[in-house]
């Protein structure tokens, strides 16, 4: 089959052999009323307020949000406002913890009879898609479309991360009952488990997982970024193509990151809803690269200690992988529902940016077959209708042509301007 | 408390840059160079050194006048330079060369904006202004000394094999008449490779180019294949196909885009070679390609994955 375009990046997986550990508690844990695609939650709490693990503290009635429960038990703080990494400012409930991690009384596995309550039992976990993006799982499912393929998304392509390695290797049977129920309850009639190859491991198991169920195939992928993008994935496990303007539904097909799909089956099983994130810590700033399991909402700093990170020597503090994290202010972000990686990285030498010697090598990695190049000048001409010919809302922003220019230009970091004009200017004529 | 950096995505870069791409193609021309050094002296070094001296001093002092960043370190002036000098007889006078290398940096590169803004070639441009203003010192040929058995003469002219017949052989080693760089053919061949090989240019550049002069002499001499190693081996063709129709900024961006120009180039020079009234086409071909480039882009745009086309949404 036909194989998109990607760059070879190197992969520095330095955490695939370190099984998930749980660092001490930290003192406070921050939780922010937006981890997710969609509106922002309101506090249910108020200050001075006992809570136990899985309590319900942050809700909006609207459907596309996700609610947001006590990581610790414990008491709240204080709730305050919160600077999210996009510079918008929220509120966050502060909780302190009493260590004891008391479980919320009311924690008990759903029981749900057919469709519907199977998606309202997912909404009140708060699950929302584990791979990056945070699009709420219930708003996903509820698609009217008939699905042909669940396609499993376990590419894991940026470098260092390996939060769903990890998930695999530890997970196996969660995995695949939670690929099982969703396949049954939503009428799914085959399964496509996307992994990229530098994975032996994570593959093995899943296969295993696969075994003598012929509706779930295991897809061992090239390891060749931006593998786990949704658009791509797609292509390369079903061939389809997502069109400009639509969503994977429209082409029969879903979507989910694994530990997602490990997550579900655990709360189908306990009850208990997304309290918990399970990431990578590395960089070249951190003395002991490891494997966590965290409390959402537990400050970045708290688990740089834990890795023996050299804070004097940090210059840029990523949350996500190197190619599409996004930059940390400060130690005290939290980790939310969707940080699958936390980086610590000292400064790299500055690169000079020079004009661009047309030499097409972005052009030549675009995933998209967009043409960066062409884009970057249409935006800096400010020439909104060659954006649109250009085709400028196919980009994903992945990073690619930013990542190989040899004239340093910020080619993805002005696609992302670009896309951002466009969407406003089409608001202002509407 | 230290302050992060906060920069937009992605957080890692790849290792090649602009000036890296430039000392590729310097050190793949280095084999030619020796080759010109061997086959014609050392005032061939000698031209070489002060084409890209001259080129660089250029460089440096437009950016000065013009009151610009300075680039006369980013290594795109010295290619210039090199790949002027391959481009001139060994005989040619200095300040003619110097001439050359000025019209090249500041006329056809810096008054167009500097690196990456030139519409044609500059080391093509200057040798065809050089070839118009200065004919009688561009076209002439001293055969190599690899080539003279009796060493009494300075120098004895020749013809380039475009005009004169060598035997195949000297073509491939480079000891028959012609410019400095272009005549080891062996040496080109090598140093393209390289440049391929780095990824450096793309072998569609090249390959459509040379695919279409064979063709074409293939079917003009009716399937004589020593006719047509001989075109393929003999005059600028290998120069031109793997170092200036592969300069980046003047030909087309996507790999269809540079296979039209691969096919428009190798189309004119064998037109020029056959039927025109000079003996050599491929520098008045790459050069009218050259100025094709923007329509050549304009109908060889990407198709993205999953595009609609307009109204269809």
């Amino acid at each position: 089959m036909r194989r998109l375009h990607g760059i070879h990046l190197p992969h520095t997986k330095q955490t695939t052999d370190m099984p998930f550990v749980h660092p001490p508690l930290p003192e406070q844990v921050i939780l922010p009323m937006v981890m997710h695609m969609g509106l922002a939650c309101e506090p249910t709490v108020r200050a001075g307020q006992t809570v136990h693990v899985g309590d319900l503290i942050g809700h909006n009635d609207a459907v596309f949000s996700a609610d947001i429960h006590a990581s610790v038990s414990g008491t709240v703080k204080a709730i305050t406002d919160y600077r999210l990494a996009s510079g918008v400012i929220c509120k966050a409930v502060v909780l302190t913890p009493d260590g004891a991690q008391t479980p919320s009384p009311d924690i008990a596995p759903p029981v749900y009879s057919g469709r519907e309550e199977f998606l309202s039992a997912i909404r009140k976990s708060g699950a929302v898609g584990m791979g990056g993006a945070g699009f709420p799982v219930h708003v996903k499912l509820s698609t009217q479309q008939a699905i042909e393929y669940l396609i499993v998304n376990a590419a894991e392509c940026e470098p260092y991360i390996t939060a769903d390695d990890r998930t695999m290797q530890e997970k196996r049977d969660l995995i695949r009952d939670g690929i099982r129920r969703i396949m049954e309850v939503l009428e799914i009639p085959s399964c496509i488990i996307g992994v990229e190859s530098n994975k032996p491991r994570a593959i093995a198991l899943m296969e295993e997982a696969a075994a003598g169920d012929d509706s779930i195939r295991v897809r061992a992928l090239p390891p060749v970024y931006p593998q786990g993008a949704e658009k791509i994935l797609i292509f390369h496990t079903t061939g389809r193509i997502v069109p400009e303007g639509h969503i994977p539904a429209d082409q029969g097909v879903l979507v989910m990151n694994v530990s997602t799909v490990a997550f579900l089956e655990e709360y189908f099983t306990t009850g208990m809803p997304l309290v918990e994130r399970s990431l990578t810590v590395d960089g070249d700033a951190i003395g002991r690269p490891c494997s966590v399991t965290v409390p959402v909402g537990t400050p970045l700093g708290h688990i740089l200690q834990y890795a023996q990170c050299d804070f004097d020597a940090v210059d840029r503090l990523i949350s996500g992988g190197p190619m599409m994290g996004v930059c940390q202010r400060d130690f005290e972000q939290a980790v939310t529902k969707t940080t699958n990686a936390i980086l610590a990285m000292k400064e790299a030498p500055e690169r000079r940016t020079c004009a661009c010697i047309r030499c097409g090598r972005c052009i030549r990695v675009c995933p998209m077959h967009l043409m960066p190049t062409e884009l970057e000048k249409a935006y800096l001409r400010g020439d909104l209708d060659r954006l649109d010919r250009l085709h400028i809302s196919l980009c994903m922003l992945c990073g690619c042509c930013s990542y190989v220019c040899p004239s340093n230009r910020p080619l993805a970091q002005t696609n992302g301007l670009a896309k951002a004009v466009i969407r406003r200017n089409k608001e202002v004529q509407v | 408390m230290k302050l992060l950096t906060l920069s937009a995505s992605p957080h890692i870069r790849d290792t090649m840059t602009t000036q890296k791409i430039m000392l590729c193609v310097i050190a793949a021309l280095l084999p030619a160079a020796v080759a010109a050094i061997v086959h014609f002296g050392w005032r061939a070094l000698l031209l070489m050194v002060f084409c890209v001296l001259v080129s660089m001093a250029t460089e440096g002092l437009c950016r000065i006048a013009m009151k610009r960043e300075q680039t006369i370190f980013d290594g795109s002036a010295a290619v210039t330079g090199l790949l002027l000098a391959m481009n001139l007889p060994v005989t040619l006078p200095l300040w003619e060369a110097a001439l050359g290398c000025i019209f090249a940096v500041a006329v056809v590169k810096q008054m167009f904006g500097g690196l990456g803004q030139n519409f044609a070639n500059p080391a093509i441009a200057a040798r065809i202004v050089l070839m118009v203003s200065v004919s009688a010192d561009m076209t002439h040929w001293i055969l190599p000394r690899t080539a003279v058995q009796d060493f009494s003469y300075d120098a004895v002219s020749s013809a380039t094999p475009l005009v004169e017949r060598f035997p195949i052989q000297s073509l491939i080693w480079g000891s028959t008449g012609g410019c400095l760089g272009e005549t080891c053919a062996i040496a080109l061949l090598f140093g393209g490779c390289f440049l391929m090989f780095l990824g450096v240019i793309s072998p569609a550049t090249p390959l459509s180019y040379l695919g279409t002069v064979a063709v074409c002499t293939l079917l003009y001499t009716g399937g004589s294949a020593y006719e047509t190693v001989y075109q393929l081996l003999s005059g600028g063709l290998l120069l031109g196909a793997f170092f200036m129709a592969t300069d980046y900024v003047t030909t087309p961006v996507t790999a269809r885009g540079k296979i039209v120009f691969g096919i428009g180039c190798g189309v004119l020079t064998f037109l020029i070679r056959a039927f025109g009234s000079f003996p050599e086409g491929v520098s008045f071909s790459i050069l009218l390609m050259n100025l094709l480039t923007p329509y050549i882009d304009r109908f060889t745009l990407t198709s993205p994955l999953g595009a609609l086309k307009g109204g269809e949404e």
